[in-house]
């Protein structure tokens, strides 16, 4: 007979160890949340770090305004079933302010735009702790990231010069006014955190599983047509398709794939079979070889 | 499922990128997109095969100078087993990042380039995989395309090796050896016709056939108090549970343990995971343990059981890999992150620098530099609880870090 034992999945116990590191070294943790498949198994993990106890920090979420409303929709009711704290800080208040210019044209995206919202809202709350969903499988440049990731006093990353981080010894130690970004689901591919989710029955956002949909095409890539965000020119023409999307950001840079796929399991076994990683579905990464990279330094996720 | 953490070792241009691109592609890895940027790039480049290490240098920088500069994670599956592979750089002045990369990995494929044999790079390699006892090493012999998959050559650059290996303390170490070609794909993924004289495994067999079981070491439970969790709620409100990682063995409920530092006895209660009580907490889980008397416990402190004590002492004697530009000597002050304990620490004495290319000259130095190696004993403010690094791995290795400049400076192993 099987012992009754704790968990032995190497990935879930090691994100628990960081999410307690996180709440152990530093007095003003956050956890960015966007929606997102990645930040919801994030919430699950965070739970779990800390039952009995309440998850000891709040949740943020920069809100471009090109979210999908089923995103929003779900991230309320979360915070208000798990009892949670959440912040909401909003790039069109940037724009409003003057601090950075939307984009215009085919591919205006405010994805970049998030970053000025992000460093704004780190430096209201003291914020010395950012958790987020970041995967080193998703980009070539993510590969290279620490768990803990030390970022200056303008937010940036100084890629060449990262902390060496050893055996499971976090350094949490900084300077005032420096943050650290931190990663519990490094090392987490996409079919783990799919995986995850099917065996802990997970509740994600419906536009994950596969829907009717009014689309276009661009590119090789597939575009919600239902709204005003996602520009479109006059001969892009209209079709409804059953879609689904992989990956959940902005609006305005995330394209769909078709997909039959209704439900968590029917998921799983598409992403095993899959030729395509996640990434091949966001058009911000395409804009340059080094794109992520280029944000990163700058202080993106 | 098992995952199988792997570290890359080998000289500059030896081909590590290159054969971890190679494992990718052969095992169906590489997604579609991430194939297609490969092709463009090479051919932007000029070259009329694929260039696979640009799957895995992701910097600019690295890209522009076709070298690795700091570690990636990559990630592949098979049935049996997930793999995260550290591709490390391989310049001298990189080898904290090595050593870095060694760390958390339970194997090691160290590449040799079979026109140029071992050389001292393969010396220093070898040398901190048996510092940090991986138990597990594959000698992958490469660029055997170059060599006319030479047999001869082969058996010479092997039993080079063998020499190296009849001097290293840490005996105990599989150690096999492939003859490969990564940028070809002779027996990465796949077996070679062009070694028609060599009937072991290629590369990828040999990782499959690794017991994830043999590599931590079983018997000696430690449990690192990471966090003290107090609810305050109604539902619970008088519990008091300590979270942390067991390591080395399994802890129980039932089991008579004692506390650290304060030596006060005491039995586990309960084992929490998440909103599951469970019996036992296997090695390396992420529990939640409550005792069965009102102890005074705080992060740092240890939770070990009773006939099974670490050593309790303000000093100890360590071997040191030094990372920081700013040279380590004696006198100067540090921090020791012990696991999730920290403690100041003060330099007592260098010993002596170890040159780790088996040549058995130590010297006696006033101070290290980056990337160099020695045996440092430290006084501590505080006591710490712990064994020597060969007899636990984790309980026996500490980091340096640097109060002025936060940076962690160092790594070391208790003898
Ligand atoms: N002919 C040949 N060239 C190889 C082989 N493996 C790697 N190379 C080449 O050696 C150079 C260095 O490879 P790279 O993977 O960047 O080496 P690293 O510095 O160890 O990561 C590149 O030009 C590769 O194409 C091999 O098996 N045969
Ligand atoms: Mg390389």
């Amino acid at each position: 007979m099987m012992k009754n034992t704790a968990s032995i999945n190497p990935l879930e116990n090691e994100a628990i160890y960081i999410f307690r590191e996180v709440a152990a070294q530093f007095e003003r943790p956050v956890l960015l949340f966007s929606g997102g498949k990645d930040s919801i198994t994030l919430v699950r993990l965070a739970q779990k770090a800390f039952y009995p106890a309440k998850i000891p920090f709040p949740l943020m979420h920069i809100d471009t305004g090109h979210n999908f409303p089923e995103t929003i929709e779900f991230r309320d009711r979360l915070v208000k079933e798990l009892d949670l704290e959440l912040i909401v800080r909003n790039v069109q208040d940037s724009i409003n302010e003057g601090k950075v210019k939307e984009e215009s044209g085919k591919y205006a995206s405010r994805n970049v735009l998030q970053t000025t919202t992000l460093l704004d809202a780190i430096e209201e709350f003291k914020f010395d702790a950012c958790i987020g969903g970041a995967r080193r499988d998703e980009e070539k440049a993510r590969a290279k990231e620490r768990i803990f990731s030390v970022r200056d006093d303008f937010g940036q990353w100084d890629e060449k010069n990262q902390r060496p981080e050893l055996f499971d010894m976090l350094n949490g130690q900084i300077e005032l006014g420096q943050n650290v970004r931190v990663f519990p689901i490094s090392n987490w591919t996409e079919l783990d955190v799919w995986s995850y989710i099917q065996k802990e029955q997970i509740e994600i956002p419906s536009i994950y599983f596969a829907h009717t949909r009014a689309t276009f095409l661009r590119d090789g890539l597939i575009w919600s047509a239902d709204d005003a965000v996602v520009y479109r020119e006059k001969d892009e023409e209209v079709e409804e398709r059953v879609v689904r999307f992989r990956t959940v950001g902005d609006m305005s840079c995330t394209a769909a794939v078709l997909s039959g796929a209704s439900d968590i399991n029917t998921v799983v076994q598409e992403i095993r079979d899959s030729t395509i990683s996640e990434r091949g579905a966001r058009i911000d990464d395409k804009r340059s070889e080094a794109a992520m990279e280029k944000r990163k330094q700058q202080g993106y996720f | 499922m098992d995952v199988l953490k792997i570290a890359t070792a080998g000289s500059v241009d030896d081909g590590k990128s290159t054969l971890i691109g190679r494992l990718l592609y052969d095992t169906k890895s590489l997604t579609s997109d991430k194939l297609e940027a490969i092709e463009t790039k090479s051919r932007q480049l000029g070259y009329d095969y694929l260039d696979f290490s640009l799957a895995t240098d992701g910097l600019v920088a690295e890209r522009e100078q076709g070298i690795t500069i700091d570690v990636a994670h990559i990630y592949f599956s098979t049935v049996n087993k997930s793999y995260i592979i550290a591709d490390t750089p391989g310049h001298v002045e990189y080898t904290r990042n090595m050593v870095t990369g060694a760390s958390t990995s339970q194997a090691a494929i160290v590449l040799i380039d079979a026109r140029k044999g071992v050389i001292e790079q393969t010396n220093r390699h070898f040398f901190i995989n048996n510092l940090l006892r991986i138990k597990t090493v594959i000698v992958a012999i490469n660029k055997m395309d170059l060599v006319d998959f030479s047999e001869e050559k082969y058996n010479a650059i092997k039993s080079d090796f063998e020499a190296l290996m009849s001097k290293r303390d840490y005996q105990n170490q599989n150690i096999s050896f492939v003859p490969v070609s990564a940028l070809k794909g002779d027996n990465v993924v796949n077996r070679s016709e062009n070694t028609p004289w060599y009937d072991g495994e290629t590369l990828l067999e040999n990782l499959e056939g690794i017991n994830n079981e043999d590599i931590y070491n079983v018997g000696t439970p430690r449990f690192p108090v990471q966090y003290v969790i107090r609810p305050k709620t109604e539902e619970f409100h008088d519990f008091r549970g300590y979270a942390g990682k067991v390591y080395g063995g399994e802890l129980s409920v039932g089991d008579d343990v004692v506390v650290l530092p304060s030596q006060t006895k005491s039995k586990i209660k309960e084992i929490h995971f998440y909103d599951k009580k469970v019996e036992t907490a296997s090695r390396r889980s992420s529990v939640l343990i409550t005792l069965e008397d009102d102890v005074n416990i705080s992060r740092g402190d240890m939770i070990v059981k009773e006939n099974d004590l670490p050593t309790v002492d303000k000093q100890f004697t360590a071997t040191i890999s030094w990372m920081d530009s700013q040279d380590l000597t004696a006198g100067k002050k540090y921090v020791v992150q012990h696991g999730v304990n920290k403690v100041l620490a003060k330099v007592d004495q260098i010993h002596h620098k170890i040159n780790p290319d088996y040549s058995g000259i130590d010297e006696a130095v006033n101070a290290l530099s980056m990337n160099d190696i020695a045996t440092v004993s430290f006084k501590l403010n505080k006591p710490i609880f712990y064994d020597a690094f060969k007899s636990h791995r984790t309980n026996g290795s500490f980091i340096l870090i640097d109060s002025q400049s936060n940076n962690t400076v160092g790594a070391g192993f208790i003898q």
